[in-house]
């Protein structure tokens, strides 16, 4: 479950995970695949097909929010290079709240 | 019946049931529980928590439970210890060690979770998991135990062998990743969306949280009903050191003690100190770092509670400090040498902080300090392995003695 209908035919596949607080905005899917060269314009694909995504994700600067962390094959994107991060076809983009621990 | 009214977004301000959730649908803010607290106030009082269980639960009407009966393994009501002889030596004169060392799986992780497997357990859940650092899958093992439920923990693969024993000897299902905390915390936090599970810090991380709260009142119960001047917190994700600030400020708000004034203090490892980092760069905005230090428990690049931490700190008139792992030992042996408590890596943070604040003149010679200690040493003895030595070795014999006693430095302490 989680491909949209067409999106064999795009050019490279990313595939998103969805937490659960933003799967109300994407129906319900867990998984959903997009094709975007860097993660900012993986969550602009998003919000075009999900509207309301990328409004959960970014501030009302651009910034990502505070207790949202976004990761690329889970490196945190504050140590690659943020919403600059490059994608290639088969990478993994995690969108994951802040959490507890430790101590 | 409890005093629980919902949660509530911290960020935004959505309500939300009580249920086993932990993120704000509309913004990402975190989840926390909200209490009625005109009825709290009129109904409890300090003779009423003093006839209470020598445990956390005589605190039951400020955690976020309603009437189930608890998973209780007498967590909590550790001793307050008046730090004479480490107080001389730092030019403190009401100096005292919160010990929770002594908590049944040896940490405060204690705290927190009896609170949350009671209220998993009211949830319906029949399995309880987590993602730790050690401590916290010890104390959620334990308590599965004692629940009879399934149990599931998290670890980094290189975690010490003291702390993976804590935990195995409990029997729970035992995951070890290859990678940091923050990796197993990322993993975990997708397993919690996957599976039914109740993730401790994670789903029921609003009713996790609260249970630390417990370390703010029983030092002011034990100071005779007052909050101290300062207090030195190790931190990692900001959870405890915000809710023992929250927890002075709650007993102050439904005049168990008068206004609550007390300087929040947060102790860092040098190699993880994101928070203090932000701090000394007046910023509120926490950059993760890898982590790197002999302080495992410590080790969250990541601070999920780093920017309410920043906001406590500047609210309280606090201040942070961090400590390398040379200072970390020296700290550990400090303590057990000046009041005979044998704390883990992170008591040993919090003692070289203190050490520092005190030289600094942060701290008045004459002001209460409190400085917490919330974990075992023998979790991590490796860290103070040369210690393992014997004085002088001889036969069972009153000549051997008599003769070892006329060599000069024989019989001096193992480490004078």
């Amino acid at each position: 479950m989680g491909e949209g209908a067409g999106e064999g035919e795009l050019p490279m596949s990313i595939k998103v995970r969805v937490p659960t607080p933003l799967r109300q905005v994407t129906g319900g899917l867990a998984d959903v695949e997009a094709a975007a060269p860097s993660v900012a314009e993986c969550l602009q694909e998003l919000e075009s097909r999900f509207p309301g995504f990328q409004e959960r994700v970014l501030d009302e600067t651009g910034e990502v929010r505070r207790f949202v962390n976004l990761f690329v094959n889970g490196e945190d994107i504050r140590f690659l290079d943020g919403l600059d991060t490059p994608l290639k076809s088969g990478d993994e983009l995690s969108i994951v709240p802040a959490m507890a621990g430790g101590a | 019946m409890g005093y629980t009214q919902g949660l509530v977004c911290r960020e935004c301000g959505a309500k939300y049931d009580l249920a086993p959730l932990h993120v704000c649908e509309a913004c990402f803010g975190p989840l926390e529980v909200t209490y009625d607290y005109a009825a709290i106030r009129a109904s409890i009082s300090r003779e009423e928590i003093e006839r209470g269980p020598k445990s956390v639960w005589r605190y039951r009407k400020l955690l976020p439970v309603e009437d189930e009966p608890v998973v209780d393994l007498q967590t909590g009501f550790t001793p307050l210890l008046k730090a004479e002889n480490l107080g001389r030596l730092l030019g403190l004169r009401n100096l005292y060690i919160k010990n929770d060392t002594v908590n049944p799986s040896f940490s405060f992780k204690d705290r927190p979770v009896t609170v949350a497997a009671t209220r998993a357990r009211a949830f319906g859940f029949d399995t309880i998991a987590c993602a730790s650092t050690g401590n916290l899958a010890a104390a959620v093992a334990a308590h599965a135990a004692k629940a009879a439920m399934k149990c599931v923990v998290f670890i980094p693969a290189d975690l010490e062998p003291s702390k993976i024993v804590n935990i195995a000897v409990y029997g729970p299902t035992l995951v070890g990743i290859r990678g940091s905390y923050d990796d197993v915390n990322r993993l975990c936090a997708e397993i919690a969306d996957r599976y039914g599970w109740a993730f401790v810090n994670i789903n029921l991380r609003p009713y996790y949280a609260e249970g630390s709260k417990t370390l703010a009142y029983e030092v002011a119960e034990q100071l005779g009903w007052r909050a101290p001047d300062s207090v030195i917190v190790p931190t990692a994700s900001g959870a405890l050191f915000t809710r023992i600030a929250r927890g002075f400020q709650e007993l102050s708000d439904l005049g168990l003690i008068s206004t609550a004034h007390t300087h929040m203090g947060l102790a860092q490892a040098a190699g993880c100190s994101p928070i203090v980092a932000a701090h000394e760069a007046s910023s509120l905005t926490v950059r993760p770092v890898k982590p790197s230090t002999i302080a495992k428990s410590l080790a969250i690049g990541n601070p999920a509670d780093g920017y309410y931490c920043l906001k406590t700190i500047r609210e309280t008139n606090g201040f942070a400090g961090s400590v390398s792992d040379e200072e970390i030992v020296a700290g550990m042996k400090l303590l057990a040498r000046t009041e005979g408590v044998f704390a883990e890596t992170a008591g040993g943070v919090a003692i070289g902080v203190l050490k520092k604040a005190a030289e600094s003149g942060q701290l008045d010679p004459d002001e209460t300090v409190v400085v917490y200690v919330t974990g075992n040493g023998l979790k991590t003895p490796e860290a103070v392995a040369d210690t393992s030595r014997i004085s002088v070795t001889i036969g069972s014999t009153m000549d051997a003695f008599e003769a070892a006693l006329r060599t000069q430095s024989a019989l001096e302490p193992v480490h004078a």
